[in-house]
């Protein structure tokens, strides 16, 4: 049976990951390709690459480290940020990126996802979406969070797959950063929506988070984190020993 | 040296940089003579199967690789790659593939239970049949590899090798004597998928 995926996100900002990291064994704690190399070896199942840089010469150096990354690890790698044409889907795709996430370059542009699932395969094209309740309905937000674009996130996420979006990365705004655990009711509503992966982001905070991710949505398919695999308050390993003494199938 | 058939589709990069880690030298080529005096061939694949089977025949890389498989060079193809090795795909119409593996290719939706999602992606759990392969001399029954496919093998028992349970075993490998075929990506799948690798090139 195909097991759950964890899955460490790194922002990358001018060829750096963004928030510093403190581990041992790392000699350069913010290089993105060392770090990914020690999250592969600890057994994710997968890497997303969010390229965060607003400049032309930091997407240069974006682009030679995902070659770096893709030379050396030998996983799934996502690659997310920037994306808004079937030329950066192109771009990252000859540097070894396996999947595409798209989130503002989908709003702005509506054919990009069904133009790229037609060019690379429904695998190949990620929605991700950052959502947020407005007066109690969940709202799609761009420009990282920070605009609500009025839409309905459902519909728009449904739509999303029925262009051709074969993978569904859902970012609730209401619980990121404050490690509470997981939005359970808008990836329930979610998974109810689509029948393609859902990978559950923002929010997490301990192991048992994950457990009861996994446990109370059967339907979603990964966890994505960020900043507790970075800081060392979770363990890619201690997590996926726990799940698999909860039942739950995860790659050991 | 590995002759990675480049015949137009998908990126090749992951595969070229899986076998320099593991010491090996691979060139992405669709020159005849380079592959001819290759020591082995890999087949690639992503995208539908008729568009992939109409590339082979139209770049001669189709005629190329059943010429070398029939001198008994070892030969794997992976994903799609694997299922361009059958008889035939039912893959939105009706194609002949290469023949060199007996069997068909079909939509995984026929087999499955209703409700699990298609594509069958992500990672799952070897299961080997018969004799444990050579290719499969590093691993053990149940290492996990991760896959991404709609369409799987079937009607090809006699050459199936290791299969993957998702509501049913799926074809996972493929061996025909010096044919080789992996549904899954050995070249996304960690150390396990690197160690298909090097015992294939051990071959």
């Amino acid at each position: 049976m195909i097991t759950k995926r964890i899955i460490p996100c790194l922002d990358v900002r001018n060829g750096r990951v963004v928030k510093g990291v403190n581990f041992e064994g790392l000699s350069d704690v913010s290089s993105p390709v060392e770090l990914a190399d020690f999250y592969s070896k600890c057994g994710a199942d997968e890497l997303v690459f969010y390229d965060i840089t607003a400049s032309a010469e930091g997407r240069a150096l974006f682009t030679d480290i995902l070659c770096e990354a893709a030379s050396k690890i030998f996983i799934p790698l996502t690659v997310g940020g920037g994306i808004n044409t079937t030329e950066d889907f192109d771009r990252v795709l000859k540097c070894g990126a396996d999947k595409v996430s798209v989130n503002s370059g989908a709003i702005k542009n509506p054919k990009l996802i069904y133009e790229a699932a037609k060019r690379y395969g429904d695998q190949c094209v990620v929605i991700s979406a950052d959502v947020k309740r407005v007066d109690g309905v969940f709202r799609v937000f761009a420009k990282g969070g920070r605009e609500n674009t009025g839409m309905e996130a459902i519909e728009w996420i449904r739509h999303c797959v029925d262009s051709g979006a074969g993978e569904v990365v859902l970012n609730s705004i209401d619980t990121d950063g404050i490690k509470g655990g997981f939005d359970l009711e808008m990836l329930s509503a979610v998974c109810a929506a689509v029948n393609v992966p859902v990978i559950a982001s923002g929010g997490a905070g301990c192991i048992d988070d994950f457990t009861r991710l996994f446990k109370t949505l059967p339907k979603v398919d990964a966890g994505l984190a960020a900043s507790i695999f970075h800081f060392g308050e979770v363990s890619i390993k201690d997590l996926k020993k726990e799940l698999k003494n909860q039942g739950i199938a995860v790659r050991i | 040296m590995i002759a990675i058939i480049d015949y137009g589709v998908g990126n090749l990069f992951s595969l070229k940089s899986s076998f320099a880690s593991i010491g090996v030298e691979a060139v992405v080529t669709q020159d005849r003579e380079t592959i001819e005096k290759s020591e082995k061939i890999i087949l690639p694949g992503v995208g539908a199967f008729g568009d992939a089977i109409a590339k082979l025949n139209e770049t001669t890389m189709a005629e190329v690789v059943k010429s070398e498989a029939s001198k008994g060079k070892p030969i794997m193809g992976i994903c799609l790659g694997m299922q361009l090795l059958f008889d035939k795909s039912y893959e939105y119409g009706e194609h002949d593939g290469l023949g060199l593996i007996k069997g068909e290719i079909r939509y995984i939706g026929e087999v499955i239970d209703k409700g699990l999602k298609i594509p069958h992606i992500g990672w799952n759990a070897l299961k080997f049949t018969g004799e444990k392969s050579k290719i499969f001399k590093y691993l053990n029954d149940g290492d996990f590899v991760y896959f991404v496919h709609s369409y799987y093998g079937t009607d090809c028992i006699e050459s199936t090798i290791a299969t993957a349970e998702y509501s049913v075993p799926l074809t996972a490998a493929v061996c025909k004597n010096n044919v080789y075929g992996c549904q899954f990506h050995p070249e996304k799948s960690g150390d396990v998928g690197l160690k298909i690798l090097k015992a294939f090139c051990e071959l």
